[in-house]
C-alpha cells in the first residue's frame, strides 16, 4: 500500500473541524486548532501531538464516514504524528524504520536478549551460571559487573541521545516565536500539569473510548500505572547503582531496601499497566484507529510489559538457579529497549510534552488577550 | 427480544422518539423504536446540533444569571409573532427546567463554559455535540431493554381504538398493534417533492441541512388519519449555505458565515442586497430566503475578506485576478468586475481589493419546516374536534411548528424535541398501563 499523502488529508479534515468545533471540550487539540487559520506542516505536527488519542471526537463525530466528508481525526492525526516522529529521527536514517516499527522494535528486542544469552553463555562458566547464587555481590558473579554496566549505558546513552536530539529538532519546528521568559514561566507549571495529569486522556471528564459508548478513565489509569511504573524501575536501578558503586554495597539488597521495593512495585505497575493497554487494544473498534501505526505501539507495549515482568521474575529467583539465565533475559531486554527508543513509539512522550508546552504558552497568550480586549470593553 | 405487540412504538429514532423510549421504558412500558435510518447515520437532526434552551430560575453550573418562564414565553411570541400554541410552549418551557439533569441521568454531558466556550445565560452546550448524546441516548435505551429497529420504516397507520401499524423492514413488512404510538418521524423536509408543492421550483435547489430520512411519511399518515396540521406548509427555516456542499446532511459547517465580509451577486452579476446591514445571527436566515427567492448566487470575497471571515469548511475557489475567478465560478467577468467596482465605490468597510480573490457558491439550505401536526398538552395528536387522541402522541420535529408556527430560537429544537418526547412517552406508558388496568 502506498503511503498516503497525510498533510492535505489533515487539512481538509481539521477545516472542517474548524468550522464545527464541537469537540473542542474533549482535549486541547482543538482549542489549538481554533486559534489557528492555515495550518503550516509544523502545526499539523503540532496539533498531532496534543492529540492523545481518546477517540472521543470520532464516535462524537456528526461527519464520521459513511457521510461524504468521511471525517476521522483520530486515525488522521495519529499518521500525521508517526510521520513527524519519521521527519524529525535521529540519527535521520530511523526515520524510514518508523514505517515498519512493529518488526523493528521486535526485532532488536530480540537481538539484543539472544546476545545478552549467548553472551552469558559463553563468557560465564556454566557452573557458575547455573548455580544458586545468594550473597554479597551474588548478581555480578553471573555476568560482570562492567559488562552489565556497560552494555547498559551505552545502551542509555545512546536512547538519551536520539530521543534527545529528535525531540530538539521537533521544538525547533513547532515552538512560538520571541516568548517572554514571563510567559514561559507560567506556562512550564501548566504544561507539567498536563503531562502529568495525562488531562487530555479525560475526554473532558467523560474518558476515553475503545468503542462508541460510554467513556471510562481506565485506558488513563492504565497509562499512568505504566508510566509510574517504569519510573519506579528507573529509580530502583539508578539507587542500586549508587548502593553499589558509591557506597560500596552489594547487591543483592534486601526485600525490603528502597531499590527492591521500588523495583517490586515499578515492576508490577508496569507489567500491569503495559499488559492491561494491550488488552485494550484487542477491544477497540477498528475505525478510528491508523493500522499502520498499532504494530509499533503493540510491540512496545509487549516490551514493557515483558521488561517488567522478567525484572519480577529476577527478583523471584534471586536465590535459585534460575537466576542467571532470567538476569541474562532480563538485561537483554533492558538494553533492547534502550536501543530501539529512538526508532519507537516511545518518541511520542518527549513529543507531546513539546507540544504540551507550546499549547501552554498559547493559552497563556490567549488569556492575556483576553484579559486586555476585557479592559477595552469595559470602557 | 422481537415483540410484536408491544406497549409503545416509538416512529423515529431521532431525539424525541429516544426521549420517549427512555420515558417509557422507566414507566414500565416494553418499548419498540423504529428507526428509518441504518445504525450508522440513526439520530435524525440532533446529531447536528449542539445546545439546547432551558429555563432556570438561577445560575446553574452551566448557565450564568436566571432565565424564568416569562421571558423564555417572551422571547418565543417574539419570534412567533404570536403564532404559537401558549399553553404547549408553557407545558415545554416547564418540563425543559430539568432537562439537565435528565439527559445526566442518561449518561448525557454537558460542556461546561469556560475555555473557548463563553457563559451563555439562555442555553447549555453538549460536550461534543448531538452526535454524542444521541449515542448515549441510544446505550440508555438498551440498558432499559428498548428494542430498536433500525433501517425500519413506518410506512401505514389505522387510527381508533384499534391502533394498527405497518413497518417496512429488510424487504418484510410487519403490521403491530401496540397499545400506543408516539409518532417522532421529524418534519418532511427530505421529500423534494413535497418541498417543490409547498415552497415552489426554488426547492429543487434547496440543500437540505439535516437527515435524507426526514420523508414526512409519518406526518402523511397522521395527517390523513384526519390529524389537525400546525404551522404553514411553505415556510421553512432558511440559511445560505455552500452549494458545493451535500444534498443531505451538511449539517452546520456549510452554512456560510463569511457574508458579511464580501460581495454578493446572482448568476449575471447583480448584487442581492446589502451584505453588511445586519450582523446578528438572525442574517443568516435573512440570507437563505433571498438565495431562495432571487435563485443562487455567489460570494466573492478578497484577501482581508476572506482573513477575518471565519475559516469555512469547504476551501473556497480562488484566483488571482477578477475575471480568472469569473471564469472558474461561472460568471460573466465583465459583471464580476463592474459589480467589484460599484462595491468598491459605495465605500464600505468590506471592499474587493486584495488578491487572492475568493468564490464561495451558495445555494439555499432548509434546516426545517414550519409545518406538522397539533398536539394537546399531554402531547396527544389533536383530530379534527380538536380532542387529543387517546393513544397517539406525537413529539419533536413532527409537531414543534405548534409551539413555533414561524421564526426560530437558538437551542430550541431539540428543548421541544426532548421535553415532548418526555411528555410523550410517560403519557403513552401511562395510557397503556391505565388501559390494561381496565381489561
Ligand atoms: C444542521 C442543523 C443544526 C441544528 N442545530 C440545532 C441546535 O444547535 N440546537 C437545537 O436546539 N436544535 C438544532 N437543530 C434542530 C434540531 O436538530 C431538531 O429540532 C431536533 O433534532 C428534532 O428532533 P426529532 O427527534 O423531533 O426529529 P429528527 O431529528 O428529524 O428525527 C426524526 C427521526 O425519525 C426517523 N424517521 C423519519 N421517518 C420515519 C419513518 N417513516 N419511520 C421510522 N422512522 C422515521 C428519522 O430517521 C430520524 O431519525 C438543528 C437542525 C439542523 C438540521
Ligand atoms: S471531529 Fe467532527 S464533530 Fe468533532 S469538531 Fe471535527 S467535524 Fe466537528
Ligand atoms: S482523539 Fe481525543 S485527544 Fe485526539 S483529537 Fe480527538 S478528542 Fe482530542
Amino acid at each position: 500500500m502506498p503511503e498516503p499523502d497525510t498533510a492535505p488529508e489533515a487539512r481538509r479534515i481539521l477545516r472542517i473541524c474548524q468550522a464545527c468545533m464541537y469537540c473542542e471540550g474533549f482535549c486541547a487539540a482543538f482549542p489549538a486548532l481554533g486559534r489557528l487559520r492555515d495550518l503550516s506542516e509544523d502545526d499539523l505536527d503540532h496539533l498531532a501531538s496534543l492529540c492523545h488519542g481518546c477517540r472521543d471526537c470520532y464516535f462524537a463525530c456528526q461527519y464520521a464516514a459513511p457521510h461524504v466528508f468521511d471525517v476521522n481525526v483520530p486515525r488522521t492525526l495519529a499518521r500525521v504524528r508517526q510521520a513527524s516522529y519519521a521527519k524529525h529521527a535521529w540519527p535521520r536514517g530511523l526515520g524510514g524504520l518508523f514505517r515498519s516499527n512493529g518488526r523493528v522494535v521486535a526485532l532488536s528486542a530480540a537481538v539484543a536478549v539472544v546476545l545478552a544469552l549467548a553472551a552469558t553463555l559463553l563468557l560465564v562458566p556454566s557452573e557458575a551460571l547455573f548455580a544458586a547464587h545468594r550473597g554479597e555481590g551474588a548478581f555480578y558473579q553471573v555476568i560482570p559487573w562492567t559488562v552489565m554496566a556497560g552494555a547498559a549505558a551505552a545502551a542509555l546513552a545512546w536512547a538519551c541521545l536520539g530521543l534527545g536530539l529528535a525531540t530538539a529538532s521537533f521544538w525547533r519546528a513547532i515552538r512560538p516565536a520571541a516568548v517572554p521568559s514571563r510567559v514561559l514561566i507560567r506556562a512550564l507549571p501548566q504544561a507539567m500539569a498536563d503531562i502529568v495529569t495525562l488531562r487530555n486522556l479525560a475526554g473532558g471528564g467523560t474518558g476515553c473510548r475503545e468503542a462508541e459508548g460510554t467513556g471510562s478513565q481506565l485506558r488513563r489509569a492504565l497509562h499512568q500505572s505504566m508510566v509510574a511504573g517504569l519510573g519506579l524501575c528507573v529509580l530502583a536501578t539508578s539507587v542500586a547503582g549508587l548502593y553499589g558503586h558509591v557506597f560500596g554495597w552489594q547487591a543483592p539488597y534486601p526485600v525490603l531496601s528502597l531499590p527492591v521495593l521500588s523495583g517490586l512495585i515499578g515492576g508490577v505497575l508496569l507489567t500491569v499497566g503495559a499488559a492491561g493497554l494491550m488488552l485494550l487494544k484487542r477491544r477497540a473498534a477498528p475505525e478510528p484507529l491508523a493500522p499502520e501505526t498499532l504494530g509499533g505501539e503493540a510491540a512496545m507495549l509487549a516490551l514493557l510489559a515483558a521488561v517488567g515482568a522478567t525484572g519480577l521474575i529476577v527478583l523471584a529467583v534471586r536465590d535459585t538457579a534460575a537466576m542467571g539465565a532470567a538476569l541474562a533475559l532480563h538485561l537483554g531486554l533492558v538494553v533492547g529497549f534502550l536501543a530501539v527508543l529512538p526508532a519507537s513509539k516511545i518518541v511520542h512522550a518527549p513529543f507531546r510534552a513539546a507540544a504540551l508546552l507550546r499549547d501552554a504558552i498559547e493559552r497563556q497568550r490567549a488569556t492575556a488577550e483576553t484579559r486586555r480586549n476585557d479592559g477595552r470593553n469595559e470602557r | 427480544m422481537i415483540i410484536l405487540d408491544p406497549d409503545v412504538v416509538v416512529a423515529g429514532g431521532g431525539i424525541a422518539g429516544l426521549s420517549a423510549a427512555i420515558a417509557a421504558g422507566r414507566a414500565g412500558a416494553s418499548v419498540l423504536v423504529v428507526e428509518a435510518a441504518p445504525k450508522a447515520l440513526r439520530g435524525g437532526n440532533a446529531r447536528h446540533a449542539r445546545n439546547l434552551r432551558l429555563m432556570h430560575a438561577a445560575p446553574t453550573d452551566l448557565m450564568p444569571g436566571a432565565y424564568d418562564e416569562a421571558e423564555f414565553l417572551a422571547d418565543l411570541g417574539r419570534v412567533t409573532e404570536g403564532e404559537t400554541d401558549r399553553a404547549v410552549a408553557l407545558r415545554l418551557i416547564r418540563a425543559s427546567a430539568d432537562i439537565p439533569d435528565w439527559l445526566a441521568g442518561c449518561g448525557v454531558a454537558f460542556q461546561r463554559p469556560g475555555g473557548s466556550l463563553p457563559p451563555s445565560r439562555k442555553t447549555a452546550y453538549f460536550l461534543g455535540g448531538g452526535k454524542a448524546v444521541i449515542n448515549a441516548l441510544y446505550q440508555e435505551a438498551a440498558r432499559l431493554g428498548v428494542t430498536v429497529w433500525h433501517a425500519a420504516e413506518l410506512v401505514g397507520l389505522t387510527g381508533g381504538r384499534d391502533l394498527a401499524i405497518d413497518i417496512h423492514r429488510a424487504d418484510q413488512r410487519y403490521t403491530l398493534r401496540p397499545g400506543a404510538l408516539v409518532a417522532a418521524a421529524g418534519g418532511h423536509q427530505a421529500d423534494i417533492d413535497w418541498l417543490k408543492r409547498d415552497f415552489g421550483p426554488a426547492a429543487e435547489r434547496f440543500a437540505i441541512r439535516g437527515t435524507p430520512f426526514d420523508t414526512g411519511r409519518v406526518l402523511r399518515r397522521l395527517l390523513e388519519a384526519g390529524a389537525r396540521p400546525a404551522g404553514v406548509p411553505g415556510r421553512g427555516h432558511l440559511v445560505a449555505v455552500d452549494a458545493r456542499g451535500p444534498r443531505f446532511d451538511g449539517g452546520i459547517v456549510t452554512r456560510v458565515e463569511a457574508i458579511p465580509f464580501g460581495l454578493v451577486i446572482d448568476r449575471t452579476g447583480n448584487r442581492l442586497d446589502d451584505e453588511a446591514a445586519d450582523r446578528a445571527r438572525t442574517h443568516f436566515a435573512k440570507w437563505g430566503r433571498l438565495l431562495a427567492e432571487r435563485g443562487d448566487a455567489v460570494l466573492i470575497l478578497d484577501a482581508d475578506g476572506e482573513r477575518r471571515a471565519p475559516v469555512p469548511a469547504l476551501e473556497p475557489i480562488r484566483a488571482a485576478a477578477l475575471d480568472e475567478l469569473a471564469a472558474k465560478v461561472g460568471l460573466p467577468p465583465e459583471a464580476l468586475k463592474a459589480a467589484a467596482t460599484a462595491f468598491n465605490a459605495k465605500g464600505s468597510a468590506a471592499r474587493i481589493a486584495t488578491p487572492p480573490f475568493a468564490a464561495i457558491p451558495m445555494c439555499p439550505g432548509l434546516t426545517f419546516t414550519h409545518f406538522g401536526v397539533a398536539v394537546d398538552e399531554a402531547m396527544r395528536v389533536r383530530m379534527p374536534d380538536g380532542e387529543g387522541a387517546a393513544n397517539l402522541f406525537a413529539a419533536g420535529a413532527i409537531m414543534a411548528a405548534c409551539v413555533l408556527g414561524r421564526g426560530y430560537l437558538a437551542g430550541l429544537g431539540l428543548t421541544i424535541a426532548i421535553a415532548s418526547g418526555r411528555l410523550a412517552g410517560e403519557a403513552a406508558a401511562q395510557y397503556v398501563r391505565s388501559r390494561d388496568a381496565r381489561t
